[in-house]
């Protein structure tokens, strides 16, 4: 099948591949200005506190600045789930290609690096590095081996409407069952012309007469385990 | 087996399993609270790992029998959450602390003893070169620094203003000047290491910069004579800080040489490889410009303190890090897990 969007099969210790979605420089570039913002906030608060303390004060906020500066986001990232206040806004964490959670290690260098990610300006490295990989890294995330994938969003089971079962005409494989399920689950999300005009596309497998929703969604039923 | 009774057959553990990991993530007070309002006892004896495995297999059930997409992504997305949780690092910080101060670091730094000879070669070669070429021209100076930073530092390293100027300063500045060396001198480690990353161009610009710029300061305050106030002065941190210059600029290279002389291995391989042996030097860079910060803040400006204690303490400190580097850890195997 051919591929269309970003994601990424990671295979897992188990066996079983799970899928990440990692994130673009656009919605990075977000997390980065939320993040920057409590940078300044915080800053300026620690900044009129201090200078009440004289130059005593300005020494703190110098260290204060230091371990803000090239801390924060390590900091965040390995104690609060992959996520820094900016990256928690914008729903997206950091993670290893392998998907396990950010180590110490893999934080630090790619927080170190981002001076290299800025150059010469405005994140143009890490900008070029980010188009040209299918993970959307960074310099510093392809040295830590980290990219940053959005959080899966909750799934609610869609509820297939209960009617009485019936068996199709003839055995349709497994896409084709799945085609029909998932027709069934969207259902409430389409006007009943449109899945009318969805379900007669099935041509052959409903009688011709009428309402091919009902008997579309008749067949989805008996598909899910329902015999009645 | 059909979608509806794989899910009614198998929704209960799911549900336990994603409950479990949510009161997993909260603090103890939070969780108890929890466990008592929901009525969630179960959760002291959840087997994790074994409700872990038996998910990630109905997720194979579920792929192989392909089974909707939203029931797919519910397995999948809870499957996700127990891996973070099984492979989260369990780092013991304190015993990590240890086992770097006393056999990785040193160790790494001997390791890497061809990238810190380089270093050191760029770093102490350009900093003598100059000391000695401006003893023999001294207007040499002013085509390094420019004249009005020479005259500062002529101003602050003058025998009869330098006692005025540090002796009288109060506590209130020492503290300042601490913050300021950890910011400032840090940072600049932290940035030469960062830009090994351009193929070692960004480290060996700060290295022989640094090195030319402390060089013409030194050689410069040294042939006009201010010996005990300059060198009295930097003596102390001067182990410090300048090894851990050295030791910042290795580490840079060894990203550097990565890209260019991988090995066997592909660039990008080799530069998360190094990257990670950097990461402990930086380490060690990052503690040595933190206590010269602490050195250079309240010990170099005493005056009051005779000028040959203060040389004595120079050499003993240069002694103790060189011995350190060399000595400490030797033939202690450490299993890399």
């Amino acid at each position: 099948m051919q591929k269309l969007d970003t994601n990424q099969e990671i295979d897992t210790p188990e066996g079983i591949a799970i899928s990440l979605s990692p994130v673009g420089p656009i919605v990075r570039a977000q997390a980065w200005m939320i993040d920057n913002l409590i940078y300044f906030g915080v800053m300026s608060v620690v900044g009129t506190i201090t200078s009440l303390l004289g130059s005593f004060g300005m020494g703190i906020y110098f260290i204060v600045l230091f371990f803000f500066y090239w801390f924060y986001p390590v900091f965040f990232e390995v104690l609060f789930n992959g996520s820094t206040p900016g990256k928690k806004a914008m729903n997206i964490r950091v993670l290893h290609i392998d998907g396990t959670p950010v180590s110490w290690a893999a934080s630090m260098n790619r927080n170190l690096l981002r001076t290299v990610d800025f150059l010469p300006l405005f994140y143009a490295f890490g900008f070029i590095s980010m188009l040209l990989n299918n993970r959307f890294q960074r310099l510093g995330d392809l040295v830590a081996g980290t990219m940053v994938v959005y959080n899966p969003s909750q799934v609610i089971l869609p509820e297939i409407t209960e009617t009485s079962a019936v068996a199709p005409a003839y055995p349709l494989d497994a896409e084709e069952q799945r085609a029909i399920l998932n027709f069934a689950e969207r259902l409430d999300n389409l006007s009943a012309e449109r899945s009318d005009e969805l379900a007669s596309l099935t041509g052959p497998l409903l009688h011709k007469s009428t309402a091919p929703r009902q008997q579309l969604l008749a067949i989805a039923n008996w598909i899910n385990g329902r015999r009645t | 087996m059909r979608q509806e009774q794989f899910v009614s057959q198998h929704s209960e553990v799911w549900h336990r399993l994603s409950e479990w990991l949510r009161l997993n993530g909260l603090n103890a007070k939070d969780r108890q609270a929890s466990i008592q309002t929901n009525n969630l006892d179960w959760y002291a004896d959840f087997d994790f790992p074994s409700t872990y495995r038996q998910v990630c297999q109905h997720l194979a059930l579920a792929k192989s029998r392909q089974y909707s997409q939203p029931l797919l992504d519910k397995i999948g997305n809870l499957v996700l959450a127990g891996h973070q949780q099984f492979y989260r690092p369990k780092t013991n910080l304190k015993e990590k602390f240890f086992t770097l101060l006393l056999v990785k670091l040193p160790q790494t730094i001997r390791q890497e003893w061809i990238l810190m000879t380089i270093s050191s070669v760029l770093f102490m070669g350009s900093f003598i070169a100059t000391l000695i070429a401006i003893q023999i021209n001294p207007d040499l100076t002013y085509s390094i620094v420019d004249a009005g930073n020479v005259a500062q530092m002529e101003q602050m390293y003058r025998p009869d203003s330098h006692a005025r100027a540090t002796e009288n300063r109060e506590a209130d500045s020492d503290v300042y000047m601490f913050g300021f060396y950890i910011m400032n001198n840090t940072s600049i480690g932290l940035r030469t290491f960062a830009s090994g990353l351009l193929f070692g161009i960004g480290s060996i610009v700060i290295l022989l910069f640094n090195g030319l710029t402390i060089g013409t300061v030194a050689g410069h305050l040294t042939q006009l004579g201010y010996i005990e106030t300059f060198w009295g002065f930097v003596s102390g941190h001067s182990a410090m800080e300048l090894i851990a210059i050295i030791i910042s600029g290795a580490a840079g290279l060894k990203l550097s040489a990565a890209l260019l002389r991988p090995g066997q291995r592909s660039r990008l391989r080799a530069l998360k490889e190094h990257a990670k042996i950097a990461l402990v030097m930086m380490y060690g860079a990052a503690a040595m410009f933190f206590i010269a910060a602490f050195i250079e803040a309240f010990w170099s400006p005493r005056t009051f303190i005779p000028v040959n204690i203060k040389y004595a303490v120079g050499i003993f400190l240069w002694v103790l890090v060189i011995a350190y580097f060399c000595l400490v850890g030797r033939g202690k195997v450490l299993d890399e897990t």
